[in-house]
């Protein structure tokens, strides 16, 4: 059990600074924070351009997505960056136990896209003007925190697909577009097709988002509980599928020697 | 005659290698296909017919700015992690000649952004993009395309100290996306938006191929700001390319930036 907490602490501690790079703070802001407040300034614009939701719709609904930017890319590095750096093959023989492998790299990602979500939030409502009320801030942030850890669900489900595909950050960019699209971030849900909105309903994001949107309108943490319980089934879901794909394209990658040729 | 030929097949040469990376077909293809389909859900039922063609070309835009601000600018340090970067600087051939034809490919590639929105509005939503001045549509394609090339270029130089460029790059993204009407009228924007929005060529070159193809004003003052700031940000390039290589020769970090 120490063991397993060993390896679940520390390794993701030192998988989080390895993901970064940290010999200088300028990174985290640079790839994480502006393009969060940039990406909200644009679709708030777009909206208003459109006619289509006023200014708080795109701010809620792009600072609460921008948690996933860091949870799919954050966990599909920590298989690509261990292929760029020739360790996957001692990492695939390692006996440590995958499941606390992984959530040690999932917690601090986690975390990661919630603070992110949060920095995004704030610096859009304060640029665009949009009123939170106070007594949203608690329910607002805990909202968040399970988006971010829906969204590492889904980023884990993106990092065992690298053990198979080296371009992982296709697939994230791919995965994160289709987000903006279809999780009721930046289009209404019921201006969508009714098979997108269906689909939109196994997405992370989706539920978190509306339960914002809810709780910025005056909504209370008792009324979003449903769909913080709908985001975290979701999330735990994608997490379910990521950890047996890992087994799986693992065990296959052993078979068939391809480990580093993916 | 030599550099002529070096700036052509130095081209030729990353268009074809650049044209074969998945990651880069992916942002040409990828995001205007995502951004012309929000487009079109957000704008139905307000905005049709020119709207949507306009919206087209824009999100073409989008998709080349987006290669454009991350690969261009990182360019050298994509050089340097390979490491050619030394043996390129030694080279007799002048640096410039080098760096540009690699960022004007990367921009070039864009015809394949503009040619999948257009397609793909054209047969999903049955908008059809009538070109009102032909002419004038086949000399801003490849103006409008050269000036994004010589904007990345001038990126590149000035990010040749960063080994993170394509973040540095990556944070022009969005801004430019916003502010140079290419999918948002710049009416919507703040009126302190527009100068700024002059300063960048995806502006000019957006205008020129928006009047081109609906003829809405003449289009020939936007290709003419095109090639002006083709040949401004050539310069500030060159410019930004002596000073910090100078520097980094000097000191003899040009691979450790």
């Amino acid at each position: 059990m120490t063991y397993r907490l060993r390896v679940f602490a520390i390794g993701g501690f030192l998988s989080y600074r390895a993901l970064f790079g940290w010999l200088n703070p300028y990174l985290f802001v640079i790839i994480l924070l502006v393009p969060s407040v940039t990406q909200i300034l644009f679709f708030a614009y777009l909206g208003r351009a459109a006619g289509v939701e006023d200014d708080t719709f795109y701010v809620v609904g792009n600072a609460v997505v921008a948690a996933a930017v860091p949870c799919l890319f954050g966990m599909a590095d920590t298989i690509t960056d261990e292929r760029y750096t020739h360790t996957l093959s001692l990492l695939v023989v390692s006996p440590a136990s995958r499941l606390a492998l992984f959530l040690g790299r999932a917690a601090p990602v986690a975390a990661n896209g919630a603070i992110v979500a949060g920095f995004a939030f704030v610096v859009g409502s304060l640029v665009l003007g949009v009123s939170v009320p106070l007594s949203a801030l608690l329910p607002l942030a805990l909202t968040i925190l399970v988006t971010g850890l829906a969204c590492t669900g889904l980023g884990i489900v993106n990092a065992s697909l690298g053990l198979r595909w080296r371009e992982s950050a296709l697939l994230s960019n791919l995965i994160l577009y289709f987000l903006l699209l279809a999780a009721g971030v930046n289009v209404p849900l019921d201006l969508l097709p009714g098979w997108l909105s269906t689909i939109a309903q196994g997405l992370p994001v989706t539920h978190g988002v509306e339960a914002a949107r809810e709780l910025v309108a005056g909504g209370s943490l008792a009324d979003v509980l449903p769909l913080l319980g709908a985001e975290l089934l979701v999330g735990l879901s994608y997490a379910a599928l990521g950890l047996f794909l890992v087994r799986l394209f693992e065990a296959q990658a052993r078979r068939g020697a391809s480990l580093e040729l993916a | 005659m030599r550099l002529a030929r070096s700036l052509l097949v130095g081209w030729s040469l990353h268009f074809k290698q650049e044209s074969r990376n998945p990651f880069f077909l992916y942002i040409l293809i990828g995001t205007p296909l995502i951004y012309a389909t929000m487009a079109y859900f957000l704008f139905r039922g307000g905005k049709q017919g020119d709207g949507l063609a306009a919206a087209a070309l824009g999100t073409g835009f989008m998709g080349i700015w987006s290669l454009t601000t991350t690969a261009a600018a990182a360019a050298l340090a994509q050089r340097r992690r390979s490491g050619l970067l030394e043996l390129l600087v030694a080279a007799p051939l002048p640096f410039w000649a080098i760096l540009a034809p690699i960022t004007i490919a990367i921009s070039a590639l864009g015809v394949y952004s503009l040619l999948t929105s257009m397609l793909y509005v054209r047969v999903l939503y049955g908008v059809s993009l009538e070109i009102d001045d032909w002419l004038a549509f086949a000399v801003a394609v490849p103006l409008g395309i050269l000036a994004i090339g010589m904007l990345g270029f001038m990126l590149g130089a000035a990010f040749v100290r960063f080994r993170a460029a394509w973040a540095v790059g990556n944070l022009f993204e969005f801004p430019v996306w916003t502010i140079c009407g290419l999918l948002i009228p710049i009416a919507v924007l703040p009126a302190w938006v527009e100068p700024v929005a002059w300063l960048f060529a995806p502006t000019w070159a957006m205008n020129a191929l928006r009047d081109a193809a609906l003829g809405a004003s003449t289009p020939w003052d936007d290709v003419a700001m095109c090639a002006t700031l083709s040949v401004v940000y050539g310069v500030l390039g060159v410019l930004l390319l002596r000073f910090f290589l100078g520097a980094a020769r000097r000191r003899g970090t040009l691979a450790l930036s």
